[in-house]
């Protein structure tokens, strides 16, 4: 275990005399928790794949969806705390829609990805904020006649939001990928991983020759790192959710087809087996 | 037509602008003449503005309405373009002109044309007349009545292309899909000339402004070089000049 910082990481707006942020450091630890997130960057799309944990057999497969769409032509794959998943997204989402009516065009995926980044590093900053108050910090721009409709006035105590996102999208400057950590930074990327199995699925990852690839071949890489790095001792149930935005999908988010996801599913069982058979 | 016009009244139109795409760009232009009731303000004013390196704007109607709005959407262009690290489109620019013509459309009086070029859709025209409509076209004609007294304002008046339905005409013969940089601007200038010749509240100089990929490229015609349409008469030099002086009398 790293070290704990005694009494420095009681709150967010406290800096260890070391200059960390242990608050932001414990909630990075709750995104390694979870299910492994895959996204990677094919020639001419963008493929997400999340490890979902099944934590009991009575539930529905295909509930509890990972993986959402954002906008048309971008989505976000979320690992660490589900409620905080949820709320990075449906932010994203109001930023998205809110762009697309100030400005007319889809929003960048370069600026999308800036908002969010920007929100989450928002919250980690004050030890409470009013919701009122996120969106006057947040927008440097005044829009004269454009109002804000998602204020409400209630207080509260902030902690960081334990969830980190890989979003994916692609617009007019092409397939974008870009993953945004519980700390508020984000970078662009050809492949990123968080969660469990992460090392592991960043050295497959770097293995394969992405500028080569489309995504109809990406999305089997990414069946096949997935069930590679599954713990089975560990964990036992997983399910495969996988998305991609690509042209095949016409530049829009969606869930990878049936037929193709079967296919992935069998060629990475049988990539495993053969593994096993050395 | 029940209009409660005064038919003995001179009926004045409005300032011409027009806006082209051609093949690599677009051409938009403009008269020079600002009115007051029959008085003319401005006989050379420059009605083609600045948005952004990439896009500009035509106004018309209200003078002041049509530069308030031109400046609020120039600031928040700018702010964009530095959000997002690189030249706004024409699109977004003339998104933000339709929010505050729309928004706003109980206090403002103008029409606008947003023209330019970026380097995702090339040379595009948004048309954002009167009310906030916004509609992209291959070419945009738009008059109408500038400065407005209040005492001599009736809502026909203000009605922009009301007589300009000839203008109208003359495109739908003389347009083309994909004509070359000084055919467009043939186009612009032949059109433009023939506005000022039937207008009242039209007239000046022509100016054009060329956007495409290279940059902007600023032209000025002035009225005496523009060709002369039928009936108009050639321009005179004065009597005293071509006489000359009278002699003093002698006594």
């Amino acid at each position: 275990m790293s070290s704990i910082g005694t009494g420095y990481d009681l709150s967010v707006t406290t800096f260890s005399p070391d200059g960390r942020v242990f608050q932001i450091e414990y909630a990075a630890k709750a995104v390694d928790n979870s299910g492994t997130v895959i996204g990677i960057k094919c020639k001419d799309g963008i493929v997400l794949g999340v490890e979902k944990l099944i934590a009991s057999k009575m539930m529905l497969p295909g509930s509890n969806r990972r993986i959402h769409s954002v906008h048309r032509h971008s989505g976000m794959a979320v690992a660490g705390l589900a409620a905080d998943g949820r709320q990075i997204v449906a932010r994203t989402k109001s930023e998205a829609t809110n762009y697309d009516s100030v400005y007319g065009e889809p929003i960048p995926v370069k600026e999308l990805a800036e908002r969010v980044a920007s929100y989450v590093h928002l919250c980690t900053l004050y030890w409470w904020l009013r919701f009122s108050e996120i969106d006057s910090h947040y927008h440097f721009k005044l829009y004269f006649f454009v109002f804000f409709t998602s204020i409400t006035y209630c207080w509260q105590f902030h902690r960081p939001f334990g969830c980190g996102v890989i979003l994916g999208g692609y617009d007019r400057d092409g397939p974008q990928l870009y993953m945004v950590e519980p700390s508020g930074v984000s970078y662009r990327y050809f492949g990123a991983a968080i969660g469990k199995g992460r090392q592991a699925a960043k050295t497959e990852i770097e293995k394969l020759k992405l500028t080569d690839m489309t995504c109809r071949q990406g999305v089997i890489e990414v069946a096949k790192i997935i069930y590679g790095v599954h713990d089975e001792a560990k964990d036992k149930d997983f399910e495969l959710e996988m998305s991609w935005v690509c042209d095949e999908s016409n530049r829009q988010h969606q869930k990878v087809p049936d037929e193709l996801l079967e296919e992935a599913k069998a060629a990475a069982k049988a990539a495993l087996e053969e593994m096993d058979a050395d | 037509m029940d209009q409660k016009m005064d038919f003995n009244a001179p009926h004045s139109m409005g300032t011409t602008i027009i806006g082209v795409t051609y093949n690599g760009g677009v051409v938009l232009g403009a008269d020079s003449r600002t009115s007051t009731g029959v008085y003319v303000a401005n006989r050379a004013s420059d009605k083609i503005t600045q948005l952004t390196d990439n896009v500009y704007v035509c106004r018309s109607g209200s003078a002041a309405d049509s530069q308030v709005v031109s400046d609020y959407v120039r600031y928040f262009l700018h702010q964009h373009t530095i959000q997002l690290g690189q030249p706004a489109t024409v699109k977004v620019a003339a998104n933000l002109v339709r929010l505050l013509s729309y928004n706003n459309k109980n206090f403002l009086e103008t029409g606008l044309i947003v023209g330019g070029w970026d380097k995702y859709e090339g040379g595009q025209i948004y048309g954002v007349p009167l009310g906030g409509t916004i509609v992209q076209q291959p070419f945009a004609i738009g008059e109408m009545e500038d400065e407005i007294l209040k005492n001599h304002c009736s809502i026909e008046h203000c009605f922009p292309g009301s007589g300009s339905s000839y203008l109208y005409g003359f495109f739908d013969q003389a347009w083309k899909e994909g004509m070359t940089k000084d055919e467009a601007e043939d186009l612009v200038k032949k059109a433009v000339s023939l506005a000022i010749a039937r207008d009242g509240a039209s007239g000046g100089v022509v100016r054009t402004v060329i956007i495409n990929s290279e940059g902007v490229t600023r032209n000025f015609y002035p009225g005496d070089q523009l060709p002369l349409w039928h009936e108009e008469l050639e321009p005179q030099n004065s009597l005293l000049d071509i006489l000359g002086a009278p002699e003093p009398m002698n006594i």
